[in-house]
């Protein structure tokens, strides 16, 4: 019985030098060596400053600003709100938190739920609407033509993509509120659609984060 | 539904039935000691490590002594793997952006050590704000391969009683443990990570980066050495994600691709195990006929996630949305699902996961639809016998098969016999009592945590989604899957890094003793009925032996299966996901 005991502890103690340091830290000089962009998390500088990974979403909002001219406090949490110049991604039950992932849990029967599409087709309606009060893109008005990936949350809470569908959507809005041709905006979310892998797994989605950053560059401002 | 949704399901099954003969056929060589062609590299080492743990592999183990090694080897891993969590505020590598992490606390601890002992790798933590990555790597890397080994050379021990001729030896545990992890399991791991790694999975040491967006907001992004992790994970029906949201995170499935490899890799082994068995039995069409039972209820599973999530949720449609699919939209239910997977990749996924004990999910299986969230239900009801966990899957289905064999026996009134071993009173015991442990453990916990205010702390959702919930953490840790309607909690947690963190009591040791429980309990009776097998003569075949290897027996098979699932879950099943497919009502 004791035996047993002893060759349990020394296996245990042999498996975890092998396994659980020999192992990672092979592949992670091997993966440092062939793949250091990505094995680092495909991280995206712009003017060497690093702007987010090309994996991982993000928010692009602005501060929303006051009658004082100042940004507005809600109990004390200054207020952002959805920057029109830049695509949107999917919303989040994190608010893209890359450092504390989470799923919304929301149900499919729930009460709740039911409450925060409501919200988000709202805040999609709004964010495409012109000053004016139309519709930037005429085709959506109601939820009914609202791609779903718009108005759900993403499972990872940082989903860097979003529909084809959708980006077309908030095409006629980027390229309104920057004042580019909308044909030049639709040649940038063609280019930055990233295909199905070999041609028919997964599902094609356009990369919000590269988008933003090719129309910065069209528009020469930052 | 798409076409080429259909097309990435039949690309699978194709992949699947492809490669598992292959592997199947090399597992059975390095269990039966043939050379293989990684013998000339690993064989010296394999030597040095017998020498070094004083173990003679030749000297075999007869059931007793093969469990009683089995037992202390997970208790010892269980004392380490606690330590390993418990001392998190000391190890090195610990600073994640200003925050340093402390352990978790003990109940939620008692929880975890438990759950990747028992290959469950439920979590009710989020890995990046709770685990620092020397715990990650040197208590759940290590423990996602051990207890993997644990599983298969349990399914080994009873291949071999099955196909012994004589005698009282199992094989040696030892040396079944250190084949597996040498020839099996770490190269093919290696391999994967490397894989996952090309793909734009992350594998670093370094602290999280501070990112300043393009519109001004900050954003902190999580690091690790996530590919390592993610590949013994999915290769091991392990399941715990390096991240909270398991493989929905990108830096652990960033694209289409990797979406299908890591559910190959996942069904892979349990695959593979049953050809490797019909190789020692020395029968191609015994483990046939064991794949099609499988195979069916696979498919059949997919088929109904599949096209319940393309249908959409009853939430979506009350809220105006249209959930057929349009041009350049996935259409359907992606609440809780990821672009790049879309539905068919999230749907086929999270089948994969939960016919094995794998667990990872790349989609909130919480918001699934009430029929695609009653799917896994009815997995882990079917007690993972379709592929199953690497090594649980097959010995458990051998204990179905040997049911089945007995129920098949008193129909056509003959002594029921399987390959040639009559089954007796005192096998059935043991398989009844093997394959009943489990589904007992599920519905005692789930009772015991719905009829009580503590359970009930743990519920997020409410109406029949609360029950699901509940019901859904203890059938998954008792069927050591450690998938989650992952409302249910265990732990709060006020900020990253565990400070002020405290566990919910009541759910983190039910849920610990039940995965205890429910894994090494079948694990013993798997064992004794193979203890019981192995020195059975073989008598001849003859005109009226009950053939195992036909369309018959598969029926059989399948209905024996669907038959002890269905008496033993129907009540509670009808109380949570059977409701709300049936229903459009908004709780």
């Amino acid at each position: 019985m004791r035996r047993d005991f002893v060759t349990a502890f020394i296996a245990m103690i042999v498996f975890t030098i092998l396994l659980g340091f020999v192992y990672p830290m092979l592949v992670t000089g091997v993966s440092q060596g062939i793949f250091p962009g990505k094995a680092n998390g495909s991280l995206i500088k712009r003017d060497g400053v690093v702007v987010g990974s090309a994996l991982i979403g993000q928010q692009f909002y602005e501060p929303v600003i006051g009658k004082n001219g100042k940004q507005l406090l809600v109990k004390g949490v200054p207020q952002t709100q959805p920057d029109p110049r830049y695509f949107q991604t999917r919303p989040s039950s994190t608010s893209d938190n890359a450092a504390g992932s989470g799923f919304s849990n929301l149900g499919p029967n729930n009460k709740t739920t039911l409450v925060a599409f409501q919200g988000y087709i709202q805040t999609y309606l709004a964010l495409n609407k012109a000053p004016n009060g139309q519709m930037y893109d005429p085709a959506v008005t109601t939820a009914a033509q609202i791609p779903v990936d718009a108005v759900d949350d993403s499972a990872s809470s940082v989903d860097p993509n979003i529909s084809v569908a959708n980006a077309k959507i908030q095409a006629y809005r980027v390229a309104a509120v920057r004042g580019l041709p909308l044909t030049t905006v639709d040649a940038q979310v063609a280019t930055y659609t990233t295909a199905r892998s070999l041609g028919f797994l997964g599902e094609p989605g356009v990369n919000v984060l590269e988008l933003n950053l090719a129309l910065d560059r069209l528009s020469g401002s930052k | 539904m798409t076409v080429n949704g259909w097309l990435q399901i039949l690309a699978f099954c194709a992949a699947l039935i492809i490669l598992s003969p292959i592997l199947g056929r090399y597992m059975a060589k390095v269990y039966t000691g043939e050379r293989v062609f990684l013998t000339p590299v690993f064989g010296g080492f394999e030597r040095l490590l017998y020498r070094c743990l004083r173990v003679d592999p030749k000297r075999g183990q007869d059931w007793k002594s093969y469990a009683r090694s089995l037992i202390i080897f997970s208790l010892a891993g269980w004392i380490i793997l606690y330590v390993v969590l418990r001392t998190a505020s000391i190890q090195p590598w610990n600073d994640y952006g200003g925050v340093t992490f402390h352990a978790a606390p003990w109940d939620v601890t008692f929880n975890t050590v438990s759950s990747f002992l028992t290959n469950t790798n439920w979590q009710y933590y989020g890995g990046e704000t709770t685990l620092t990555y020397f715990s990650q790597m040197v208590g759940l890397t290590v423990q996602n391969f051990a207890s993997a080994a644990v599983g298969i050379v349990t399914a080994v021990a009873l291949v071999r009683a099955i196909a012994s001729r004589s005698g009282k030896s199992l094989g040696n545990f030892y040396e079944d443990f250190v084949k597996t992890i040498l020839y099996v399991l770490a190269p093919i791991a290696f391999v994967s990570a490397l894989v996952l790694v090309s793909q734009g999975s992350i594998q670093n040491l370094s602290h999280y980066v501070s990112a300043h967006g393009i519109s001004g907001l900050a954003q902190t992004i999580a690091m690790g050495p996530v590919a390592s992790q993610e590949a013994i994970k999915l290769l091991g029906t392990n399941g715990g994600g390096f991240f909270n949201v398991n493989s929905a995170h990108p830096f652990e499935n960033p694209n289409g691709f990797t979406n299908f490899y890591e559910m190959l890799i996942v069904l892979i082994i349990p695959a593979s195990l049953v050809f490797m068995y019909g190789r020692m039995v020395g029968s191609r069409r015994q483990a046939l006929a064991i794949f099609a039972a499988m195979f069916v209820m696979f498919i059949g599973g997919v088929t109904v996630a599949y096209a319940a999530e393309a249908h959409g949720s009853a939430a979506q449609h009350a809220a105006g949305l249209h959930t057929q699919v349009i041009a350049n939209s996935t259409g359907g239910n992606l609440e809780g699902k990821e672009q790049r997977f879309g539905v068919a990749g999230s749907a086929i996924f999270d089948v994969v996961t939960t016919v094995t004990s794998c667990g990872a999910v790349n989609s909130s299986l919480e918001s699934f639809t009430g029929l695609g969230g009653a799917i896994p239900f009815a997995n882990l009801s079917a007690s993972e016998v379709i592929f199953g966990g690497v090594g649980t899957g097959l010995y458990s289905i051998l204990l179905y098969v040997l049911l089945a064999v007995f129920i098949g026996g008193l129909m056509v009134g003959r002594t029921p016999e399987y390959l040639g071993k009559k089954i007796e009173a005192k096998e059935i015991k043991l398989v009844a009592l093997g394959l009943l442990i489990t589904p007992l453990t599920a519905l005692f916990s789930t009772a015991l945590a719905t009829a009580s205010a503590a359970g009930r702390a743990s519920i997020f959702n409410g109406g029949p989604q609360g029950f699901s919930e509940t019901f859904y953490a203890y059938l998954s840790q008792a069927n050591n899957n450690g998938s989650a309607f992952a409302g249910y909690t265990g732990l709060i947690q006020p900020a990253a890094g565990n400070a002020g963190a405290h566990g919910v009591t009541f759910a983190d040791l039910l849920g610990g003793f039940t995965m205890l429980f429910a894994r090494y309990a079948p694990i013993l009776f798997a064992l004794a009925v193979a203890g019981a097998l192995v020195g059975k003569r073989v008598s001849p075949v003859g005109l009226g032996t009950m053939r195992t290897d036909n369309p018959t027996f598969v029926v059989l098979l399948i209905g024996v299966i669907v038959l002890v699932g269905a008496l033993t879950f129907f009540p509670a099943l009808l109380l949570g996901p059977i409701v709300q497919a049936l229903t459009g009502h908004l709780y």
